[in-house]
């Protein structure tokens, strides 16, 4: 395998490793300060035992977020260096910002996961909103530093190419940040809504039909369903700034060939970059053109407009595209069914739900991962959009296959063990009132 | 003073940071691993028991410093990456499995043996400093050459000098040290006295490879010996003996609060005294503070956004260690 090869493996592998668990960082500590909040006010102590639950499976799942996090901030480096060089001084600061926000998520976790013993139950309860609040900072704020490499703003570069005068807070001035940022954020919400909610959907459907099972799933839905209904908004939102500004990027999500003005919206579909054709699609006429532009009329630029090597991977990022929607449609249905059921008081009575409930659990990962990959493959071949080539970052090192082979080994056997350690504490009931003053 | 002497001198506080207090959790797992005697659960615990509320917020403090270094210094960054490309995914292996198998094991101790997260955790814990203590010799041996932004090895890979192993080693007591002096703060009774003699052994163990380190400094990296015993450098590292001495006499003495003080002492005079002997240099002999800079107003940023930063972090660590680490809080 060839070294850039390797290298884009290799952070494709680490991103989409700490990815979830980033996301379980946002979205845990809000369910688990929403349910001891709620304990403080009922006094019920179900809300206890969900907030510790959560509390001590935000505190495994932070850790390797943590570690796998480092590892990131140093594979910038070791895979980039180029890339570094050139872009530190202008993605640092939010990276600079974001790691201040981080440190606070891990004070305050460590108050809150061994806390519970030494702080009074007000004072605990407190801790935890930090921990929500500046998990959900951080990966707002990191978001920039992609935000910057989509569309990047705010320098001036010298006679060899370097960056000479940089707008520090330039990755927070992109016209796409803001809307990348609620788009991710929205994201983990709803991935940790659903799959918190398929935990507890399966207890409901084994006949554990306990305060404990019903709480813990409408308040993971609560939360998942109000995001996923969020989302086809914001991702509107996205659409029209990646249209704007990264056209080669909408013309491979949406498999666009030829430039055309009324340009039909493809829904699913395998397309053939050889030929230039798609197969197997459903072309809805004008849609796509009323998408990206709001008229029907308007001109789409395709793939033909691109120079061949200026042109992303239309099959996977076209493909990845297709499943984030389906994903993301099909999530904002099961949060609709849910919460006309909730309003009717029949979530638990209704199996059908559940059954659905449990078999969407995953759905809101698979389309935070898909989402990704359209993110990231369709900037490709630029690692900075229109500034610096993926393969003009790479490292000079010879040795990225072995550290591939290592990191794809070292994730798989962690995420084996997480697997077997979070069944273990889901199929555990409540943690019981003493049980979790050492969650780690 | 040059912006970016202001931000490298954030930079060493970093350093100096993440040695003294995430030091001493890899010290936990080193300890944890050679846990012997009849109080080897006890022992563990009490490692466990200690690092669990912290060690996931003073491990921030490395990218703290990896940050600001590829912030401030990008060049620097990249030379780095490219020349410890190995050592450095090293290092990651350890960082991770270390983390993980703490977690993996969970709070509770079972039984007189390590179980295998145990002694995943321990082996990672006594690996991970040695190789970040390389590193950190690496930028001194002066075999990392970097030219118009080549990298070129001159010689065996800088990482593997004989300065660069010694660092390693010295990284490795040290954090054996600072973990079990902080131990004897927070134990009482016989387990105190587990964590006092071995306190004493990691001491001697890190001054006999101070003083096997000064012949080698001398001989193989002459340059930084001639920083090392500068006007500038020499009463910093002098000052660092003299507060090593003085741990070492209120360990002996059982007086386990002013060991604490001095040995957080101890080491961050040394590291400062390292950092300024290093000075104009990130990388010797080729790239200086000043020509690694980044632009004026990303240092200026900088400059302003960490101390403004640290007016939160501050206080939230205190809130953190006055919770676990007070005088209330012994177990």
């Amino acid at each position: 395998m060839d070294t850039l090869t390797a290298a884009r493996a290799q952070m494709g592998l680490s991103l989409g490793f700490h990815m979830v668990f980033a996301a379980f960082g946002i979205g845990l500590p809000l369910l688990m300060v929403i349910a001891e909040g709620l304990w403080l006010r009922t006094g019920r102590p179900h809300y206890l035992e969900l907030a510790r639950k959560w509390g001590k499976a935000t505190g495994l799942l932070f850790a390797i977020g943590a570690v796998s996090g480092t590892a990131l901030s140093f594979e910038l480096g070791l895979l980039w260096p180029v890339f570094m060089k050139f872009a530190g001084a202008a993605v640092g600061p939010a990276f600079a910002l974001e790691g201040f926000a981080f440190f606070i998520e891990a004070i305050f976790l460590g108050l809150y996961l061994y806390g519970w013993d030494r702080l009074s139950p007000r004072a605990h309860w407190l801790a935890g909103i930090p921990v929500a609040v500046s998990g959900m900072l951080s990966g707002a704020i990191v978001v920039a530093v992609n935000a910057w490499m989509q569309t990047p703003v705010g320098f001036e570069r010298g006679p060899h190419g370097e960056l000479v005068s940089v707008d520090p807070l330039a990755p927070f001035r992109t016209p796409s940040w803001v809307h990348l940022a609620v788009h991710s954020t929205l994201s983990c919400y709803t991935a940790v809504g659903f799959a918190v909610a398929g935990v507890y959907a399966a207890g409901l459907l084994r006949g554990r039909r306990d305060d404990y099972h019903r709480a813990g799933l409408t308040l993971a839905m609560l939360l998942g369903a109000a995001a996923a209904l969020l989302m086809p908004l914001s991702g509107d939102l996205n659409g029209r700034v990646v249209a704007k500004h990264q056209p080669a990027k909408l013309a491979a999500m949406e498999a666009l060939f030829e430039t055309r003005a009324g340009a039909p919206l493809l829904i699913g579909g395998l397309p053939d970059p050889a030929t230039g054709t798609v197969r197997f699609g459903l072309e809805i006429p004008y849609g796509l053109s009323l998408l990206a532009a709001h008229d029907p009329n308007a001109v789409i630029r395709g793939l033909n407009d691109f120079p061949s090597d200026e042109r992303p991977d239309v099959v996977w990022v076209h493909l990845a595209f297709q499943v984030m929607v389906g994903a993301g449609f099909l999530l904002a249905a099961l949060g609709l069914w849910f919460l006309w059921a909730w309003w009717r008081g029949r979530v638990v009575e209704s199996r059908r739900l559940l059954q659905a409930l449990l078999l969407g659990s995953p759905l809101g990962f698979v389309a935070l991962e898909a989402g990704w990959v359209v993110t990231e493959l369709g900037r490709q071949p630029w690692t900075v959009y229109g500034v610096m080539r993926t393969r003009e970052a790479v490292t000079p090192a010879a040795e990225v296959t072995a550290s591939l082979a290592v990191f794809t080994l070292l994730y798989l056997g962690l995420a084996a063990v997480l697997v077997v350690l979070l069944r273990r504490l889901a199929t555990g009931g409540p943690s019981g009132a003493k049980g979790g003053s050492h969650a780690a | 003073m040059p912006l970016e002497e202001i931000v490298a001198g954030y930079g060493l506080l970093g350093v100096i940071a993440y040695a003294v207090l995430a030091g001493a959790d890899f010290g936990g797992g080193i300890w944890d691993l050679f846990a012997g005697g009849p109080r080897r659960v006890q022992q563990r615990v009490a490692i466990a028991h200690a690092m669990g509320p912290v060690w996931e917020a003073n491990h921030v403090w490395l990218i703290f410093v990896i940050v600001l270094l590829f912030t401030a210094f990008p060049p620097a960054f990249a030379a780095l990456s490219i020349a410890l490309f190995v050592p450095f995914h090293l290092v990651l292996i350890g960082i991770t499995l270390r983390g993980a198998a703490f977690v993996f094991r969970g709070p509770e101790i079972r039984g007189p043996s390590a179980s295998p997260w145990g002694t995943v955790f321990g082996v990672a814990s006594v690996i991970t400093p040695v190789l970040l203590g390389m590193s950190v010799g690496a930028v001194s041996a002066g075999s990392l050459r970097v030219n118009e932004g080549q990298v070129r090895i001159e010689g065996p890979p800088p990482w593997l000098a004989p300065v660069s192993v010694t660092m390693g080693a010295l990284a490795l007591a040290t954090c054996a040290y600072l973990a079990a002096v902080y131990l004897t703060n927070e134990t009482d009774g016989p387990l105190r006295e587990d964590f006092r003699r071995r306190a004493l052994l990691a001491g001697t163990v890190v001054v006999a490879l101070a003083v096997l380190a000064l012949p080698l400094i001398y001989w193989e990296a002459p340059d930084l010996w001639k920083g090392l015993m500068s006007v500038r450098v020499a009463p910093v590292l002098a000052a660092g003996a003299v507060v090593a001495l003085v741990s070492g006499w209120a360990l002996w003495r059982s007086r386990f609060r002013l060991a604490r003080v001095a040995t957080v002492g101890h080491v961050a005079l040394l590291l400062l005294g390292w950092g300024l002997a290093q000075y104009p240099y990130l990388i010797y002999p080729d790239v200086t503070l000043h020509k690694a800079a980044a632009n004026a107003a990303t240092l200026r940023f900088v400059a302003v956004a960490v101390p403004v930063g640290l007016l939160v972090l501050l206080p939230s660590l205190w809130l953190l260690f006055r919770v676990f680490k007070g005088e209330t809080a012994r177990t």
